[in-house]
């Protein structure tokens, strides 16, 4: 397990502990933290799930595939810490780290 | 009698009973018949990537399962969307009329023009539309009559969605009807009832492209404004389009934003009429049309499918595909496969994973204006609740469907509402 710090648009705070090798994507639709569609069910096909993470985390996760980058230039007001939640596993080397919601998905 | 047993018998034994090879899914009058779904049930089991060589559009693949329909969607470097390899219909270049559109194009033009259309119908954007869909919604609604029957799809659906349409464009109010004929127009089949020739059809879109080249040019020349039309002609992307490239775009805007919730709007309707328990359920917990949206986009699937042309060998499903074959995602079939949806041929406002159905479509072509669909069904049965909060808009007969294996609509639907 690892904690996640869910932070919604509004500023509502929600820390959630997440299986290793599980994705945010699943650890957020799991608890319930509201912003997350999830509509493809984490086949990095759809990008209702949009977060983004400071530069910090960022560093610490592998790049982004072909496929979620084009996804993500698609979204509402990308920017550089732009990335889908499905595409990120949880592990003790990012415990500890915030998530931004966006206000939306599109 | 099992199901599957009563499934098989009456109309339905052509479909168990032919050979293989010599289903051909894309027959318009079967969707008009409402006959198809045995027939994609047949190929969902025995032969999910089916290969039909003498179909009435030519020779093509039918993908009818979930998991293969988002394998295509998300291999768009084999795949192409692209007009030149024949576009996104069954029909070659059907829905663009041969006009260049970016749902009919691959990257990077794809990319650059989806994204200047994209902030339009974005969730931010679209907030700021809902008092104006609303208080139109409602005035539709107030002027519907009562103990009579009328035709839902002409009084609510096309009313609603024309009106939608020309907020979006900012389009001469009066006028307004113009765009739910090129919409009609855009999608048909010479013979279908709406257009004799395809000469009268290129005919009626060159008037609509006129129109609005008249429009781009006062907008062009203008401030920019927060309609479409002025976003487009204010975008570096967009500005320097050439002729047919803007008509095209404003083809697949039109028809993306008109056809699609029109017949959700009319769909939803129909569905509830079908399953009264549903519909007792809503009037019990308005909530519930946050999860019955998405459901109504799954169970009508207004467009039942979206063609893709190989650019090169490929195996799916087991199957070889070679380059240039024609691959037809029939969504209406994944949205039905029991493989990925629980129960899939019952309409259930309170499933637990509404949100994941194929009507959108997946990957990067994905159907930009989700949420102004949503957001104009959603705004429809508030409203409605609103209204009527202890009785059934009722369903008095048959809806008549639309003669077209792309666009999965109804042109009537006899309803009634007690006052």
């Amino acid at each position: 397990m690892s904690t996640i710090i869910f932070i919604e648009h509004n500023g509502t705070r929600h820390e959630i502990d997440v299986a290793d090798g599980n994705s945010i994507m699943a650890g957020a639709v799991a608890n319930m933290v509201p912003g997350i569609d999830a509509d493809c069910g984490g086949a990095c096909a759809c990008a209702t799930c949009h977060i983004h993470i400071d530069p910090e985390w960022l560093a610490r996760l592998p790049e982004k595939s072909e496929m979620e980058a084009s996804l993500l230039e698609f979204t509402p007001n990308p920017t550089e810490g732009s990335r889908l939640a499905c595409q990120i596993k949880v592990s003790p080397c990012v415990a500890g780290m915030t998530v931004h919601l966006p206000a939306a998905q599109h | 009698m099992s199901e599957t047993a009563a499934l098989r018998q009456g109309p339905a034994t052509d479909a168990w009973s032919m050979p293989l090879a010599e289903i051909d899914v894309s027959d318009p009058a079967r969707f008009r018949d409402d006959t198809m779904w045995p027939f994609f049930e047949r190929l969902r089991r025995e032969d999910p990537v089916h290969w039909c060589a003498n179909g009435m559009y030519g020779p093509y693949w039918s993908v009818t399962k979930y998991k293969d329909i988002m394998q295509v969607e998300t291999s768009h470097h084999i795949f192409s969307s692209d007009t030149t390899m024949g576009g996104i219909t069954i029909e070659d270049g059907n829905a663009s009329t041969g006009l260049p559109m970016f749902i009919a194009m691959d990257p990077p033009k794809h990319d650059e023009q989806r994204k200047t259309v994209s902030p339009v119908v974005s969730p931010e954007n679209l907030a700021k539309l809902e008092t104006t869909i609303r208080s139109r919604v409602g005035e539709i609604l107030d002027g519907l009559p009562r103990n009579e029957t009328f035709n839902w799809v002409e009084r609510v659906s096309i009313e609603l969605t024309t009106q939608m349409l020309a907020t979006l464009f900012d389009f001469p109010w009066e006028d307004r009807r113009k765009l739910t004929r090129w919409s009609d127009v855009a999608t048909a089949t010479p013979g279908s009832g709406i257009i004799e020739s395809h000469e009268q059809k290129m005919a009626e879109i060159m008037e609509c492209g006129a129109y609005f080249t008249r429009l781009w040019n006062e907008r062009v020349n203008a401030a920019p404004g927060n309609d479409l039309i002025s976003m487009m002609a204010h975008s570096d992307a967009m500005r320097h389009m050439s002729p047919e490239e803007f008509l095209g775009n404003l083809m697949l805007l039109i028809v993306g934003g008109n056809d699609t919730t029109r017949n959700s709007i009319t769909g939803g309707l129909l569905a509830l009429s079908q399953n009264p328990e549903q519909y007792r359920k809503l009037r019990e917990n308005p909530a519930l049309i946050s999860s019955m949206v998405p459901e109504i986009i799954r169970w009508q699937t207004p467009l039942a499918h979206m063609r893709r042309t190989a650019k090169m060998d490929t195996v799916l499903g087991g199957k070889t595909i070679r380059a240039g074959e024609k691959v037809v995602m029939w969504y209406v079939s994944g949205n039905r496969d029991e493989e990925a949806v629980e129960r899939p041929n019952n309409f259930i406002i309170d499933r637990a994973r509404p949100r994941q159905h194929l009507s959108f479509g997946f990957g990067i072509h994905r159907c930009v204006g989700n949420r102004l669909g949503e957001m104009q069904l959603r705004i429809v049965w508030e409203e409605i609740l609103k209204r009527w909060p202890d009785q059934p808009i009722e369903v008095v007969g048959e809806p008549t469907r639309v003669y077209s294996s792309f666009v999965k609509g109804y042109s009537s639907l006899p309803a009634r509402i007690r006052g």
